[in-house]
Parts: structure tokens; sequence; C-alpha cells
């Protein structure tokens, strides 16, 4: 039997792909080397937020906003999406931030400047020394990542998506620009399209076709609190710093700090990493000092040079398509990047105009960074 | 009724459920019950996990071991400035 669309990659752009292939029609098989989400997905914060610096970003953003408000409706499960803002801190260059908040206004995102003590009162244990201010966008907010992640697969298996766990995709056969065949080790999978989202591991990936792309993995670690009764709205986040953390739905507060890091494919925790994030943390919030830190983890960031996603279709192949390279917020965007993926394989004109996200825009010379990225 | 994870309330007929839904993975398990995240650090409740598991599985595994050991505040690591 041949499969119209095969995915390599069990993670959240993976899933939501399928969900807008069904949507077309289209039934696509997953082939996930692990579990599903055991990739960056699971690992991540879960936070969702439209403050970006690039057009592109903002409107991924606040159109999949639009997806995680409607979630639970839509797929029958429990996102635990919570609107609670996310709150920018400002410690320098607050120009910069004000000319962010003008382009989000502008595409329709409702972000504002606060001053310090605006702030305070949307975080009431904010310590406001040396704050310039902040800005703070109330439809911003946090998921939680497995819910999403199996409740997402409940739905896709009961509509006929299968989903190959513990498979790992080893080659492809391929000739003259098509790939024929996806081969695991566990099976051959003959394909009419092939959509690689592998996150940090579509590289290696790509490389079985002979394609580089010039994405590293980096190692982002993040930790997770004990238990408290809410008192968190935002997630709170400082580019100054890198640092961010929100409160889960659970109680737990979660958060991650940037950390210098080589690239490479390493997972495990540091000493380093949970020093530092509690001295900047207990600066922000000094009660958080009397919070017992329960657990520490690790996951890849797919950076590109320019810290935007390539999403596009594999030059020199005509059915093999590729989403990655989300630099740390693939999550957040993953519910327009499945639409919009499913849009490509299909051959459905594209909702955006994605020509900045091209896999060959590194070869031209000229990108614009993403400047609203921690880690 | 057997409770496994004191710290999430999960109980013996959870898991199963689980299993039997098709997640067979033990990371799998711990990340759809919750099973082991609490305070305790997954000490008390993951030999049960992994024997009930193994039941069906036939393999003895238990999940990621995660730093710290037990519960540390926040300013035990924070520089002193």
């Amino acid at each position: 039997m041949k499969n119209d669309v095969v995915i390599v990659g069990g993670g959240i752009t993976s899933l939501m792909t399928a969900y807008h292939l069904l949507n077309r029609g289209i039934t696509p098989v997953i082939v996930e080397k692990n579990y599903l989400g055991s990739g960056a997905t699971g690992r991540c914060g879960g936070g969702i937020r439209q403050q970006w610096s690039t057009a592109e970003n903002i409107i991924l953003a606040r159109e999949s906003v639009k997806f995680w408000e409607r979630f639970d409706e839509e797929i029958g499960g429990n996102a635990h999406f919570r609107q609670g803002g996310y709150l920018v801190l400002v410690y320098s260059d607050e120009k910069r931030y004000i000319e962010n908040v003008k382009l989000q206004n502008s595409l329709g995102v409702p972000s504002q400047w606060l001053s310090p003590e605006e702030a305070k009162e949307i975080v009431p244990y904010l310590n406001i020394e040396n704050l310039i201010g902040a800005t703070y966008c109330p439809t911003d907010g946090v998921a939680y990542p497995f819910s999403v992640v199996f409740s997402l697969e409940k739905y896709l298996t009961k509509r006929g998506v299968k989903i190959l766990k513990k498979a790992e995709v080893l080659d492809f056969k391929y000739s003259d620009g098509i790939v024929e065949e996806v081969i695991t080790n566990r099976d051959k999978l003959k394909a009419e399209n092939v959509l690689i989202a592998a996150g940090a591991w579509s590289r290696l990936l790509l490389e079985k076709l002979g394609k580089k792309i010039p994405n590293q993995p980096y190692r982002h670690e993040i930790l997770a609190t004990e238990v408290m009764k809410p008192w968190l709205k935002p997630m709170v986040i400082s580019f100054d710093t890198g640092i961010y953390f929100s409160q889960t739905y659970r109680g737990e507060i979660v958060g991650g700090i940037g950390m210098p890091e080589q690239p490479g494919y390493k997972l495990n925790s540091t000493l380093d990493f949970i020093k530092r994030f509690a001295s900047v943390a207990t600066k922000i919030i000094p009660a958080m000092k009397y919070l017992r830190v329960v657990r520490q983890w690790a996951g890849f960031y797919d950076v590109t040079p320019d810290a935007r996603p390539i999403l596009d279709r594999v030059e020199g192949f005509e059915n093999v398509y590729v989403a990655c390279g989300y630099s740390g917020h693939g999550f957040m965007i993953s519910p327009e990047v499945g639409k919009i993926m499913a849009q490509m394989i299909t051959g459905e004109a594209i909702s955006h105009d994605i020509s900045n996200l091209s896999m060959d825009r590194f070869k031209k010379g000229v990108i614009t960074k993403e400047a609203n990225v921690v880690g | 009724m057997k409770i496994v994870c004191r710290c999430n309330d999960v109980t013996e007929e959870d898991i199963i459920r689980v299993i039997e839904e098709g997640h067979t993975d033990i990371e799998e398990i711990k990340r759809i019950l919750m099973i082991g995240t609490g305070p305790c650090q997954g000490n008390t409740c993951m030999i049960h996990l992994a024997r009930i598991v193994a039941k069906y599985t036939k393999k003895y595994e238990i999940t990621t071991v995660r730093p710290p050991e037990t519960p540390v505040e926040l300013g035990v690591f924070a520089d002193e400035e």
C-alpha cells in the first residue's frame, strides 16, 4: 500500500500537520523513533507568545493562539491552555521593545508598554529595582505539552492515522528527485509524499538525501519546582538575562535560562544551570528563594542562523517537505505551521507569505534575525 | 483500588488502563499520569510502576532519574550578592 503522506517525527509539528491533513481528506502515517513528544515538544516550557520582532513570527503566533483557544473544543482533550499573558521585563534598550509593540499592534496583537509599577500590579512579588519597564500581551499564555500531545494522539488514532512508535528512519529510497520509500528499522513505507518534521534530527535526515541545512542542536535546560497554589499569572521573561518562568495548571513553576552552549547532541543536566537560574530568578522575585526545585531536564533547540524556522519543499525533490529550525519556539506556533505544511503538501495556496522561511535563504546572504529569543 | 503514586494520586488501575490503551513505554506512562513527578521524586512509586509495566511488557525498566535527588530550595543555589 502506498501512503499519501509519511511524516517523519512524532512531535507537535507532526501531530498538528496530521490534524490539518485529516481536514483535507488525507490520512497520514507518523513515524517516531521513540514515543510521541519525546524530543523537544515534551521538554519545552509550553509558552505561547505573540510578542516577536519579525512579522512572520507575530502572524504565525497570532493565528496559532486562535487555535489554542479552541483546542479543547476541536480536539476533545485538554491543552490546559491558560492565557495569563507574557510579561517581558526590560532592563536595557527600551526603544527596541517599544518598536516591537508598534509592529505587534499593527498586526493585531494587543501588546502594550508598562511602567515598572504597572508590571508589579500583574506580578505583585516582582522586584522592580533596575527595571525600565515591561511589555505585556494579555492573550499570550501557556499550555501543557504532554496534555496536548496525548489529546492529539487520541484524536488522530481514532480517525485512522497510523502512529508507529519506536520506529527510527534509517534511510530513504529515492531517484530523480522523488522519494519512493521511507526505510525504518522495522519496515519499509511506500510514500507519495514525505514530511521531515524531526526537530533537531531533521538535518541528519536531510543529509541522507544529500541536502545540507545550517541548523545546529543546542541543549537547553529547564526545571520544575514543587506545586503551589496559583500566584503567578503571566509567563515572566527577560531577553536581557535569557530567563523565563511560568506556573503550570498543576501549580509548579517551570522555567529555564539561556546558558553558553556549544552545539551538540548532549542532554545531561548541569549544576551550573540550576545556579544561574536560581541567581537570576531570585533577583526578579526574591520570594522564589524559598521554592524547592523538584526536577531538572533538558531538550534541544534546533537553531538556524536567523532563529527562524525552515518551512519548505526540499530543493531538488518533488515530494519531500521539511518543517524544522524553530530555534526554541516550535510548540507555540505549531497550529499554524501544521496548517501551512498541510497546504504545501496538498498544493493549496498557502495562507501566509513564507518566502523568508525558505530552505535556501541562507545562501542568498541577507537574513533578518529574530531578536526576541532566549538561550 | 491500590494507590501507587501518593504525590499525584495515581492507582494501579490507572496504570493498567493506560497500558491497555496502548502506552507501554514507562516514560510515556509517567508523562500521561504524572506518576513519579511529585516531591518524592519517584522514590516511593517507581519500583511499583516498573513492576506493573513489566508484567505486560516483560521488560523491567525505570524512567530517567532527574536531579536533584531531593527537593532543594532555589535560595541554596543562588549567588549571594
